[in-house]
């Protein structure tokens, strides 16, 4: 009977729990879906009278293009570093040279740094470069300071495959790209997953690098856009909540349907070692 | 031999790109910011002569600084409490073969995958005072609950004239009766975003370092007569001493770093009872051009997360050659 | 004396032969491509404003795709920042909104080779006999105009229901000593005196500035932004002191509030008065639906009587804009009567031209077009007109903390340190 009871109170804690967590999610559908009309201090808890996806179509027409702006730059940049990290992984695992253990932390300690430390030197070199306020100054931005991150998840992976295989291509004379082509590249598939998605989640919802190098409204991504939106003088709760929720939706996309390697990518970026 | 050596070159030419990048965009940069913090760059136009140590004397003078430096170490005392109890807390639940843990663990999890800016402008209107969040605790009755959230002033802190005050002056330690050593009430609507989003992360962690743990090691504890909170107390928590390492550093260097949120909920907040040293840089250099005096921030802000987290990075590494 | 003679004489041949080439030259090629005009007018009757100016450029030159590049917030403080960067970043707009004053001046004309000056616009246009003397002179440096203002607000108004008022037998202050009496009145009353929304610090700072111009009156408060005033003397003491007490009659939320929602607590009753900018007005026209609306009445601010504390928004032209020619018929048309007409009477701003009709304008904005011409008129501290940006943003540091702690030796001290920091005090 006391055991039936602690269970009830278990599933009780973890029920509250779990509407702690979904309440701000209630709330930009409840917000989202009414009108700007029935936006409304007194009544903002209550469920919209009539669905009205007008919130949406303006919250749309407003981040719509830096939405657009968002993929352009996601998708290239994550599929880079992915690349790079690839392959910067697979040297310092498997073709460790005389310093390549000291290398390693100096670039893991890339991914601690708060970025305002670099902040003023990058945009005057972006500047130099030509590379100021457009999309592509950021996609190098990203892969630069991806660097240390997707090197470690991949580091780690290749150190999980047995080094006699690699010794034993070696021998049979596979060259160290060969070696990668065949033998390591084909069983990657989880660590870029890891990666991928890894990187995905941080560019697509990154705001500092974006909000200081991208200015020219045309050209920012979604995060600096919702910023702005939500800093206007008339506040549109309305279309601010169905805005957040689109800016939101790639990300909460991929983790319901990849959520297992989110995890994995998650715990490998707290450096469990 | 020769392919050997020659693989050797590809390996170094393969690594090189990416070893010049973070030489040049962490090392290099973070040296030029450190001299733009010693410069006279004041206003648009750069300006690299020597200024010598002002930049940081003026800062350490300045009361916005100082009360950086007060939030910032409560909010990173207050958001990593909150995280590992929670996280904690989460973990050991979801530990009881709990029917639907996936859906749970997913649920509790899934802030991670939002941008902080998603959730700032998310908990501002969940909390904005004259509704939200105050209204449905009135009616659940619940009135003390009440708030102004992030527009609240009031800093707690020991009342000059109170017993406390006059014992701490007598041991030498007055100066901790004022508000520089107080909590800002407007950082808890920081703590409560920051916690919804990351709690969940540290639950995954602390899940993963319980699912590690041999069940043998457990059986064997309740073999010896002990009860389940004892296993917990005596065979888990001391075994997730490294995971709660790594979930401090982790959320501590977030804590330390921490803008986007701060920026999308409550920006400096009033009487800056919500304001950071990231958010301080930001409108430091870029809205008021003091270049030199905005690197400065960013250099104290560099020296913070360094003392967190070289320790850490050696003390990985050293165990790392050792194993 | 040969000299001068000698530039005079040159400028009265530049200024013929423009006037001649203006009437006479075949018109040059109309602009083709984009515009990009950047501000920081993001809703109402700003936003309706610069709408109508854009209308009307459509109809001159259809050709040319204006993209209307704005960032909200805070009376252009986040805008500003963006700017900055954007232009420090080699990608200026075509035309962007600059407060006249130190804001221009010290941030992008004494800087460098950010902005191109408009001697020809101006000679074309005639505008040097078109817009006030002192106004020409705010826009001007080293003789050369540098931007094209398009209106002018007045910061010191103070706003007020009238039916409250009179409810309780009660006139506007004209004094401190009145505003505090008539403060207890409405607070014995259960109504906020004072609606104040700072959720922008500009705001707080918008407020202590018309309390220092109340204070010390227009010749020191001028004197404050020149180092003729002792930011350590009993006037700046006092007026903190008066802003102190002051604040003990505002909304507890204030924080929570922009000043516009600030505005509605003194249009639903809650709040009896608040002192902001005329912009104001503009509020009160879009939510009660005309200009003529009832209810809402207007005086100077406690001790602002006869003085006009005034800021304009401006358009400059960057160097290195990417589109030049389309950029100087923008600002062709934002200094000229067509344009002002057009604009000011929805923004709720008078021209900055002496020439626009009064018919075109509601009560508030006739009231001020006579103050404009007989006040006395003294530089905006929060909107940019009377001191550089850095030295705001000090101000606005100082006023952050002073609004919550109310500690008047600190902040004296903190604002005269920023005086030291912006090169201006010793």
């Amino acid at each position: 009977m006391t055991l039936r009871a602690s269970r009830l109170a278990l599933y009780g804690v973890l029920l509250a729990f779990a509407a702690f967590y979904l309440l701000p999610i209630y709330m930009l559908l409840i917000t989202g879906l009414k009108s700007y009309a029935e936006v409304n201090l007194a009544t903002m808890w209550q469920l919209p009278s009539a669905l009205s996806f007008d919130s949406f179509r303006q919250a749309f027409e407003k981040l719509g293009p830096n939405f657009i702006n968002s993929i352009q730059l996601t998708v290239p940049a994550t599929l880079i570093s992915a690349m790079l990290g690839s392959m910067n992984g697979y040297i310092l695992s498997k073709w460790r040279f005389k310093g390549s253990e000291v290398l390693f932390p100096l670039l893991l300690f890339g991914m601690f740094i708060p970025y305002q430390s670099i902040l003023i030197p990058l945009v005057q070199t972006l500047q130099q470069m030509r590379l100021y306020g457009s999309i592509s100054g950021l996609i190098l931005v990203h892969v630069v300071y991806g660097i240390p991150i997707t090197t470690l998840i991949f580091r780690n992976y290749y150190a999980t495959v047995p080094s006699e295989l690699v010794e034993a291509a070696k021998i049979d004379g596979a060259s160290l790209l060969g070696i990668y082509r065949w033998i390591l590249f084909p069983i990657s598939l989880p660590a870029f997953a890891v990666v991928l998605i890894w990187q995905f989640t941080s560019i697509w919802n990154e705001f500092l690098f974006a909000v200081v190098v991208t200015q020219n409204p045309a050209t920012q991504p979604v995060t600096v856009a919702l910023y702005n939106l939500a800093g206007s003088y008339i506040v549109e709760w309305n279309v601010q909540m169905a805005g957040a929720l689109l800016a939101a939706l790639p990300t909460l996309l991929v983790y319901v349907l990849l959520g297992r390697f989110f995890v994995r990518g998650l715990l490998a970026g707290a450096l469990k070692g | 031999m020769k392919g050997l050596a020659w693989d050797r070159v590809v390996s170094i030419v393969l690594i090189t790109p990416s070893v010049i990048a973070v030489a040049v965009f962490v090392y290099g940069f973070i040296g030029w910011t450190g001299w733009v913090s010693l410069s006279k760059w004041d206003g648009l136009r750069p300006n690299y002569d020597l200024a010598g140590w002002v930049n940081f004397d003026r800062l350490l003078n300045n009361s916005r600084f100082q009360i950086d430096v007060r939030n910032t170490i409560v909010f990173t005392l207050l958001f990593l409490a909150a995280c590992l109890i929670i996280g904690l807390l989460l973990a050991i639940l979801l530990d009881q073969k709990i029917r639907g843990e996936n859906l749970f663990r997913s649920l509790f999890l899934f802030p991670m995958a939002v941008s902080f800016i998603v959730t700032g402008v998310v908990w501002r209107w969940l909390m904005v005072p004259s509704s939200g969040l105050n209204t449905l605790f009135a009616a659940a009755g619940l009135d003390f609950l009440k708030s102004a959230w992030y527009t609240s002033p009031t800093v707690l802190h020991i009342q000059p004239e109170s017993g406390l005050a006059q014992v701490l002056a007598r041991v030498g330690l007055g100066g901790l009766a004022s508000p520089n050593f107080g909590l800002p009430l407007a950082l808890i609507s920081i703590v409560i975003a920051a916690a919804w989003q990351m709690s969940g992360f540290v639950m995954a962690m602390f899940l993963a370092g319980i699912r590690g743990i041999p069940e043998e090691l457990r059986d064997a504890a309740r073999v010896d007569g002990a009860s389940e909170v004892q296993v917990y107390r005596h065979v888990v928590l001391p075994l997730l001493k490294p995971v709660t390492l790594s979930a401090a550093i982790v959320l501590g260097h977030i804590s330390l770093k921490i803008f986007d949120l701060v920026a999308s909920l409550s920006k400096q907040g009033p009487g800056f009872a919500t304001d950071v040293p990231a958010f301080f840089m930001f409108q430091t250099t870029f809205q008021g051009d003091h270049f030199a005096q905005g690197s400065a921030i960013a250099v104290f802000m560099l020296l913070s997360v360094s003392l967190l987290v070289i320790p850490y990075l050696v003390y990985n590494i050293r165990r790392e050659i050792e194993v | 004396m040969f000299w001068k003679n000698r530039w005079l004489s040159v400028a009265g041949i530049l200024a013929v032969s423009a006037i001649l080439l203006a009437a006479c030259a075949p018109a040059a090629p109309a602009p083709k491509g984009q515009l990009q005009i950047f501000s920081w007018w993001t809703t109402g009757g700003e936003a309706a404003g610069l709408d109508n100016l854009y209308k009307i450029y459509n109809e001159q030159f259809p050709d040319v795709e204006i993209i209307n590049a704005t960032v909200a917030g805070g009376a252009g403080f986040e805008a500003k920042a963006v700017l900055k960067t954007r232009m420090l970043g080699g990608d200026p707009p075509d035309s962007f909104q600059v407060h006249m004053g130190h804001e221009l001046i010290d941030t992008w004309v004494t800087t460098g080779q950010f902005m191109e000056p408009l001697d020809s616009l101006y000679q074309q246009e005639g505008w040097n006999n078109i817009f006030p003397a002192g106004v020409l002179e705010i826009v001007s440096q080293d003789g050369h105009p540098w931007s094209v203002p398009v209106n002018i607000h007045r910061a010191n108004v103070l706003w007020y229901n009238t039916a409250i008022l009179e409810e309780h037998n009660l006139t506007p202050p004209t004094t401190f000593d009145e505003f505090f009496e008539v403060a207890e009145t409405l607070q014995d009353a259960g109504i906020t005196p004072l609606a104040l929304g700072d959720v922008g610090i500009w705001a707080s700072t918008h407020l202590f500035e018309t309390v220092l111009i109340g204070t010390l009156g227009a010749e020191d408060y001028r004197g404050l932004w020149t180092g003729e005033t002792d930011w350590n003397g009993p006037g700046v003491r006092e007026a903190l002191e008066n802003m102190k007490q002051m604040l003990t009659y505002v909304n507890d939320d204030h924080a929570a509030l922009s000043w516009d929602q600030a505005n509605d607590l003194v249009i639903n009753g809650t709040a009896a008065m608040t002192i902001m900018g005329d912009w104001v007005d503009a509020d009160y026209v879009a939510k009660l639906g005309t200009k003529e609306y009832q209810g809402f009445g207007w005086a100077p601010p406690p001790g602002n009587a006869g003085i006009y504390d005034a800021l304009s928004d401006t358009f400059g032209l960057p160097a290195n804009a990417p589109n030049r020619e389309a950029a100087i018929e923008w600002l062709r048309l934002v200094g000229s009567k067509a344009g002002q007409e057009a604009f000011n009477p929805v923004k709720g701003s008078i021209c900055a031209r002496t020439d626009c009709d009064a018919s075109l304008f509601g009560p508030y904005l006739r009231s001020a077009m006579q103050d404009w011409t007989r006040d006395s008129i003294v530089p905006s501290l929060a909107h940019g007109a009377a001191a550089s940006e850095g030295w705001v943003t000090a101000i606005h540091d100082v006023m952050t903390v002073f609004v919550t702690d109310g500690d008047v030796a600190q902040a004296q001290a903190g604002l005269a340190n920023a005086c030291v920091d912006a090169g201006v005090c010793s």
